[in-house]
């Protein structure tokens, strides 16, 4: 089967699809959407995943250019490969989106996302807490005698591990950002 | 120089400068200002409709029959939402229409006013862009922007929501040319190599078959006419959806009738039996394809649409082609003859031999007889009575949708009006009055079935108002026919609430309206009474009484492939699985 063969750039699609497209493989992939900032066009993009069955694992959105009036929404979103083409197709159609990037398929990308965790505790396990913190790099940045708010970035898998162990010492309350993805280098 | 106007002056001086003619429309507090601009004008003509919905399918109609974009303009809260399937079924079938819509002034949004909706909320996924104009300043600039919208790339409905302060504060009026479209400009020209692949393809295929669609027509009549010189040139049969009638005449040689669900034999079993099949502004559609799995299964397929996300979303293609079907036919006719192109003179012989079988099979043959008219007896006298005339059909939908669809030929792009997508009973009337606006001297007809034309039958105000001549020709089974077939064919013959009890005396009722009301229940008076509707100067309601229990055929069955059609009653037993039977 031929991919579309587009060239990068040039279009909403993936050119570099070389995966089977009948493939019933479940894949998780980061999308970046370059939108107008506009009022409604977050609706447009989230009613787009609803209205279609998507899947939304994770959403981000901020103005990334005020002068350009542009904002950015990653998302991070599951399905097959040829559900994949047609959330970036259908993405591309939405008319105050101008770019789409499949983070995932375009190349190697980073992702980082921040959260805060309150854990409250005292004794051994505040000790416990604080000591992890340090190994994960997480900040302290709210303290009482009997809790703590850490800070932490990371990707997405450091975030859970991190979770699971602050879930036995006291975690109380979880604020997470959602992924914010970028492509390595200079394209 | 600035112009400084108010917001109602400008949304008429904007549609002046957009070219607009007509707005088909209701008023209503919150749209007084722009009807108060509309009454100090004579250049744009405003029809009054008698419900929103008929507005928006007058303007689709308007749309379908000039290539044109459709306007209508409704009030806030219950004029908005009754707008709401108007924009389904023009985004369903990539009408170019624009709603203008009033809206509470900006200071009481979100306060429950009196007639307020969230309008952008509930019509952004029925819209291809909808907007929200809270300055003046910008009002205009985003109705330019509105008609680029729904005209650019795949076309579709639009809708600009204007609070009733904007309408009355003044602002800059900004010209057409200054307008924001350059962020949306969508791809027209196809890839040139897959153009070229496509015409090596075509050069070697023996069983090749062009599925055009309404993307055909909707890329204009510079597509319509290269449709016509790429099928003069390779001998290709041609097939087309419900939504591409038109492009390629009835008339040619080469013309396998429609295809799909209700299409004709000859061209299901050539889809299914092809080896490479060309589509042309289609989108594989599920009343198209039948089951997925068994679709045409051993033919290389491309696929011309200006839609990237038509493409591998319900059929995957060999050889996409993204962009306008007009400037990808002008490139594949111009590498096809660059190239001293051949066709497969001896693969092709024998595939319109085979073709050629399947026609002879005849599968809309019917038999007239007794006292009782056929339905598709009724659409083929229409069409013999009328197929030399300047004519546009409209249809509501059902059995008599589908019937004219086989029984009735176009020659001409832009001549037929029906509701593909959404399935929209209630649309042929409103559409027969925008077409009828468009084309003022021209034979409109809308052929109906009693149950859909009461869905919007009040529309005969409308045409007795303007004196438009359109002639409504109702198929009257006193059945919702196509349930009724469906509940025989798949639900025991238990037919729940699929018969028209109480029905008006359609001729009564026109006569009530001021028009001219005929019935016909005898096939022996059917050519005199249709000529009596032909003849008289002003809309017609024909009530024609047609057989009760008629099936329509041919039928590939919910979850069937291609080649199981269904030619007649005798073959319908058990011909649905329970499987089938889930299906639409």
């Amino acid at each position: 089967m031929s991919p579309l063969k587009i060239k990068k750039g040039t279009s909403k699609h993936s050119a570099y699809d070389l995966r089977d497209p009948n493939s019933d493989v479940v894949e998780s992939h980061t999308l970046a959407v370059v939108v107008d900032n506009e009022a409604g066009v977050l609706a447009r993009v989230i009613g787009l995943f609803s209205g279609r069955g998507y899947n939304i694992e994770s959403l981000t959105v901020a103005e990334i250019d005020h002068l350009g009036h542009r904002s950015r929404i990653t998302v991070v979103t599951r399905g097959t490969p040829s559900v994949i083409e047609q959330i970036k197709a259908q993405l591309g159609r939405i008319v105050p989106v101008h770019e789409v990037h499949d983070l995932t398929a375009e190349g190697a990308s980073v992702e980082r996302e921040l959260a805060l965790f309150k854990v409250a505790g005292i004794g051994e396990k505040r000790v416990e807490a604080l000591r992890l913190a340090d190994i994960f790099r997480a900040n302290v940045v709210d303290s009482t005698l009997e809790s703590f708010v850490f800070e932490i970035t990371g990707t997405p898998e450091k975030v859970d591990a991190f979770a699971d162990l602050m879930r036995p010492l006291g975690l109380k309350e979880v604020a997470r950002t959602g992924v914010a993805a970028l492509a390595r280098g200079t394209a | 120089m600035k112009k400084s106007m108010t917001g109602a002056k400008m949304v008429v001086q904007a549609l002046k400068d957009q070219g607009v003619e007509v707005v088909f429309g209701y008023p209503g507090g919150a749209v007084l200002p722009i009807y108060d601009e509309i009454f100090q004008q004579n250049e744009i003509r405003h029809i009054l409709v008698r419900h929103e919905q008929a507005a928006v399918h007058a303007a689709e109609g308007y749309a379908r029959s000039t290539g044109k974009v459709g306007v209508a303009l409704v009030t806030s809260g219950p004029g908005a939402t009754n707008a709401v399937t108007g924009l389904t079924d023009a985004l369903m079938d990539s009408i170019p229409i624009i709603v203008l819509s009033g809206q509470v002034p900006t200071f009481m949004i979100g306060n429950d006013a009196f007639q307020e909706a969230d309008t952008v909320g509930i019509t952004r996924p029925c819209t291809k862009h909808n907007w929200l104009v809270k300055e003046t300043d910008r009002l205009s600039g985003i109705i330019h922007e509105a008609f680029h919208v729904a005209l650019s790339g795949r076309p579709g409905p639009v809708l600009v929501d204007i609070p009733k302060d904007v309408q009355f504060a003044s602002g800059t009026y900004m010209p057409k040319e200054k307008a924001r479209t350059a962020h949306y400009q969508p791809r027209v020209k196809g890839d040139i190599e897959m153009i070229t692949d496509l015409a090596k393809a075509m050069a070697k295929a023996e069983r090749p078959i062009l599925y055009t669609g309404g993307g055909v027509i909707n890329s204009g009549p510079r597509a319509t006419e290269l449709l016509r010189e790429l099928a003069a040139l390779t001998g290709f049969p041609v097939t087309s959806t419900l939504m591409g009638l038109g492009a390629y005449p009835a008339s040619g040689k080469q013309w396998l009738g429609m295809l799909g669900m209700h299409g004709l034999y000859e061209a299901n079993m050539a889809m299914h039996g092809c080896d490479l099949m060309i589509n042309v502004g289609a989108r594989f559609d599920d009343r198209i394809t039948g089951r997925v799995q068994d679709f045409s299964p051993h033919s290389q397929k491309a696929h011309i649409d200006i839609d990237p996300s038509s493409i591998n979303k319900v059929i995957h293609v060999d050889m996409p082609i993204i962009g306008d079907v007009a400037h990808v036919l002008e490139d594949l006719l111009t590498v096809w003859k660059a190239q001293g192109s051949k066709t497969n003179a001896e693969g092709l012989s024998k595939w319109w031999k085979k073709i050629d079988e399947w026609r002879a099979v005849d599968c809309l043959k019917f038999e007239q007889t007794g006292k009782i008219i056929k339905p598709q007896h009724a659409i083929a006298r229409l069409e013999a009575l009328t197929k030399d005339r300047d004519r546009y059909i409209c249809t509501e939908v059902g059995q008599h949708q589908m019937w004219a669809a086989q029984y009735m030929g176009f020659e001409a792009p832009n001549r037929w009006m029906t509701s593909g997508g959404l399935g929209t009973m209630g649309y042929g009337h409103p559409a027969s009055i925008g077409v009828q606006m468009a084309h003022p001297d021209a034979l409109v007809i809308n052929v109906a079935g009693e149950a859909s034309w009461l869905m919007n039958m009040q529309e005969l105000g409308t045409a007795i108002q303007y004196h438009l001549p359109v002639k409504q020709f109702i198929l009257n089974n006193e059945r919702l026919g196509m349930v009724r077939q469906w509940q025989e064919l798949l639900h025991g013959e238990r037919y729940s609430q699929s018969w028209s009890e109480a029905l008006p005396d359609f001729v009564k009722l026109a006569e009530a309206f001021g028009a001219k009301g005929i019935q016909c229940a005898d096939p022996a008076d059917l050519d005199d009474a249709i000529m009596e509707m032909l003849n008289h100067d002003g809309p017609v309601v024909f009530d024609c009484l047609v057989e009760k229990h008629e099936n329509c055929f041919p039928m590939i069955p919910s979850g069937e492939p291609h080649n199981k059609m269904l030619l007649g009653a005798a073959s319908t037993k058990d011909a649905i699985g329970a499987k089938g039977a889930v299906m639409v």
